[in-house]
């Protein structure tokens, strides 16, 4: 019989978290273990079968891809669960009364959204992608046998630990950093196991050099482990119990927990992304990397500055003025290693430029390095004191993040997927190189509604809340300027409408794909050239 | 460009690429954060501030759990329009209890910071019972639940947590939790220990129920008491300065 002793560990697991459910006083975490016992319950009883999936192919190459085959669906998966659940609140601000007291109410169901597009879609991204890199790179394969699929799992029991507790109400009220003490333990495990894998590969690399890349994986592993750690350090009330006290109060918890939450978008959400740019454009474009020594100056001045870029969260808070300043003047020489990554993942298509109009694949990849060099100037922009004395607590942030998170995180992981699955699965092709197009069109305008939407709801926003009349007082009450939010909350839905419409499409296209079919479809206009016949 | 070319030292040595990452990015947390534990002008010196009782406390857990920091902020910038709107621009001082801290990011709704005593109990409950009906405009979800369910937590082991990391409740508070509990939402009982213990304690059978201590008693005690410990007539604002 394959994998026993996996068998009996979840098993062994899934009675100890029986136990807990149990014994314990506190009527959410009872709730909570019963959830994950059900989990892993199931789970048990999926080894015992020993139930395969029809998309499992066995590796034909010396890499363990297997796991990383499942980590592509599971990232198609999340990203239509996050994108929906988005849509989902987005239309609970125009219309409240889509709320359902208490598991739905808003206040639960943002992190669920924000959890379920960062972690779970954009971390199962960095997973695949990472084990993808690495083993490609390094021509090894991946260190530690099983423990990869540890890894995998792993993560997802932490994803449904995580989304069934912000439903339950089980929160540390962190932003980004939501899950209890237990559910962060887990996490820590899976992590370490994580780094393991990965730097197992890479001490085992049959190649001298360590790719650029795999640089950025590196770091984005570690930083996120030292975050992680530092951030939830907190005291449980019982160790049967949900709640837990943060270990630092006020102004010290507020810096330590926007040092983890700015980067967890530095780390998270840019350098393990730039480790997915790194590899996977140049080998769509068949093109080297523009610059190796941009490239040295890119990685060591993006992870050196980034770290110091948390207090413009705080800025004009009771956070002391040289924290603000100092974080301040970072945000902004921040620009510049951002645009010089830019810089060089965009340049990598010089001489093969052509390629935007004839691969609707690189032009995903192309403009989510755009939208990068968008965000990564508008970031340093609003982190200036003045401006961010208008921007903070608008929605101005907001469209700020999506732009990020949809225009480069989105983008440059759909083309991840795309370049992905055909190689995967041993196809020749995509099942629809079209349905590519349909998707690049449907994200690109959506995003578009939704950021310019935010920006002008944004800046209205803030005018409102300090617009003063001749005689000296406040011209709009709070309540005014949250009726006047109604038609950008609507247009905004409408624009997350549209990117889950392309993320859907690109859903079934994959699913397509690795069942083996092929969409008989006329090309593109303008993709080939048209052979002419001599005259 | 010859320091560039050294680098490839570290592109062949995994270890080292691993450590030498792991130094450049720890720097700016070190510089940034470890100051605030032991410069001692990072939290003013005020008057008031006391740690939250047992009811407020259940009603701050309560607030945590729905997660109303998503839509409300709790720090006042010093900008002539939020003093106006909201009051005092909020001191570091008023959060040095607060495990976690809940400054906010995002300002759905007003500001809460200090939102205590500004309405009556009756337009808090009416208010999270069904927003609109007192603020036409509001986008707030309804939280008709928190009226049905009693407060059952253990807060002895609670203030114990807060004790543990840093927040000064002694051996008495700890052992007359559940009793300062139910004082504080029962107008007609003895509330002499509970007002020595925190001064400036409002008592008030806050969700109009007398017959249990719910979740609605404890989150409107909670915002109640938000923003009013701090006695702003001898603060020194130049000291307070940073």
């Amino acid at each position: 019989m394959k994998y026993v002793f996996e068998t009996v560990l979840v098993g062994v697991t899934a009675f100890l978290v029986l136990l807990g459910a149990a014994f314990s006083n506190d009527p959410l975490f009872a709730s909570h273990m019963w959830i994950i016992f059900a989990v892993l319950f199931s789970s048990t009883v999926l080894l015992l079968r020993r139930i395969q999936f029809s998309f499992v192919l066995e590796d034909r190459s010396q890499y363990f891809d297997e796991v990383v085959r499942y980590g592509t669906v599971a990232t198609v998966f999340w990203g239509v669960i996050g994108f929906l659940i988005g849509v989902v609140v987005a239309a609970q601000l125009a219309f409240p009364d889509l709320n359902i007291e208490p598991w739905f109410n808003f206040g639960r169901m943002r992190p669920l959204h924000t959890s379920a597009v960062v972690f779970a879609f954009g971390g199962n991204a960095l997973i695949a992608t990472s084990l993808y890199v690495v083993q490609r790179t390094t021509r090894a394969r991946l260190w530690g046998g099983n423990l990869a699929w540890f890894v995998f799992w792993g993560y997802q029991l932490f994803i449904v630990m995580a989304a069934t507790g912000y439903l339950l109400g089980i929160t540390q009220g962190r932003e980004y950093a939501e899950p209890e003490w237990y559910v962060d333990l887990w996490l820590t495990v899976v992590w370490v196991a994580y780094l393991f894998v990965y730097m197992g590969t890479l001490l085992n690399r049959k190649e001298s050099h360590i790719y650029v890349a795999n640089w950025f994986y590196l770091s984005f592993i570690l930083t996120i482990a030292m975050l992680h750690l530092v951030n939830n350090l907190a005291v449980p009330v019982s160790f049967l119990g949900v709640k837990s006290y943060s270990a630092f109060a006020g102004v010290q918890d507020a810096l330590t927990q926007w040092w983890y939450g700015h980067n967890a978008v530095g780390f998270f959400l840019t350098a393990g992304f730039l480790g997915m740019m790194y590899y996977f454009i140049p080998k769509q474009a068949g093109r080297p990397v523009y610059s190796y020594r941009l490239s040295i100056i890119h990685f060591w001045a993006l992870i050196f500055l980034y770290i110091w870029a948390g207090p413009h969260h705080l800025h004009y808070t009771a956070l002391p003025d040289w924290a603000q300043t100092l974080g301040m003047v970072f945000s902004i020489v921040l620009w510049m290693p951002s645009w010089g990554g830019m810089i060089n993942g965009l340049m990598t298509l010089s001489g093969a430029w052509d390629k935007i109009r004839t691969d609707p694949i690189i032009r995903m990849m192309v403009i989510a390095v755009a939208f990068y060099g968008m965000s990564t100037f508008e970031g340093p922009m609003m982190s200036i004191k003045a401006v961010n004395s208008l921007s903070h607590y608008t929605d101005w942030t907001i469209g700020h993040v999506h732009s990020g998170a949809l225009g480069w995180v989105g983008m440059i992981s759909f083309g991840a997927i795309y370049f992905l699955v055909p190689k995967l699965w041993n196809r020749d092709r995509l099942y629809s190189l079209r349905m590519v197009n349909w998707h690049f069109w449907l994200a690109t305008l959506g995003i578009v509604v939704y950021a310019a939407v935010m920006w002008v709801a944004g800046i209205q926003q803030g005018l409102m809340w300090r617009e003063y009349n001749e005689q000296g007082f406040l011209v709009y009450s709070f309540a005014e300027s949250v009726a006047a939010m109604k038609p950008y909350f609507i247009l905004r839905t409408i624009g997350g409408l549209m990117y889950l419409a392309g993320a859907i499409i690109m859903a079934f296209n994959v699913v397509m794909t690795i069942l083996g079919h092929e969409r008989e479809e006329s090309q593109i206009p303008g993709s080939e050239a048209a052979l002419v016949p001599a005259e | 460009m010859s320091i560039l070319d050294k680098h490839g030292v570290i592109e062949r040595n995994a270890t080292l690429l691993m450590v030498a990452s792991l130094v450049v990015v720890t720097i700016g947390g070190i510089v940034e954060i470890a100051p605030l534990f032991y410069l001692e002008n990072t939290i003013e010196k005020v008057d008031g501030m006391r740690p939250y009782t047992p009811l407020e406390l259940a009603g701050r857990d309560i607030y945590v759990r729905e997660g109303c920091y998503v839509c409300h902020s709790q720090m006042i910038r010093p900008f002539r329009d939020e003093v106006e709107r909201y009051g005092h621009y909020s001191l570091a001082a008023e959060s040095m209890y607060d495990h976690p801290f809940q400054w906010g990011s995002k300002r759905t709704g007003p500001d809460l910071a200090r939102v205590g005593a500004r309405y009556s109990n009756e337009w808090h409950v009416d208010h999270l019972v069904e927003p609109r009906s007192v603020v036409p405009e509001s986008v707030m979800p309804s939280y008709a639940f928190l009226k049905e369910v009693r407060l059952s937590m253990d807060m002895a082991a609670h203030l114990k947590a807060n004790a543990a990391v840093g927040v000064p409740y002694n051996e008495d508070m700890i052992s007359s939790a559940a009793a300062d509990l139910a004082a504080q939402a029962d107008p007609d009982a003895d509330t002499s220990g509970l007002e020595e213990r925190y001064p400036k304690v409002q008592v008030a059978d806050f969700d109009g129920n007398p017959g249990a201590v719910t979740e609605m008693d404890a989150l409107v005690a909670y915002l109640q008491m938000l923003g009013t410990l701090v006695d702003f007539s001898t603060y020194d604002e130049a000291s307070g300065y940073r």
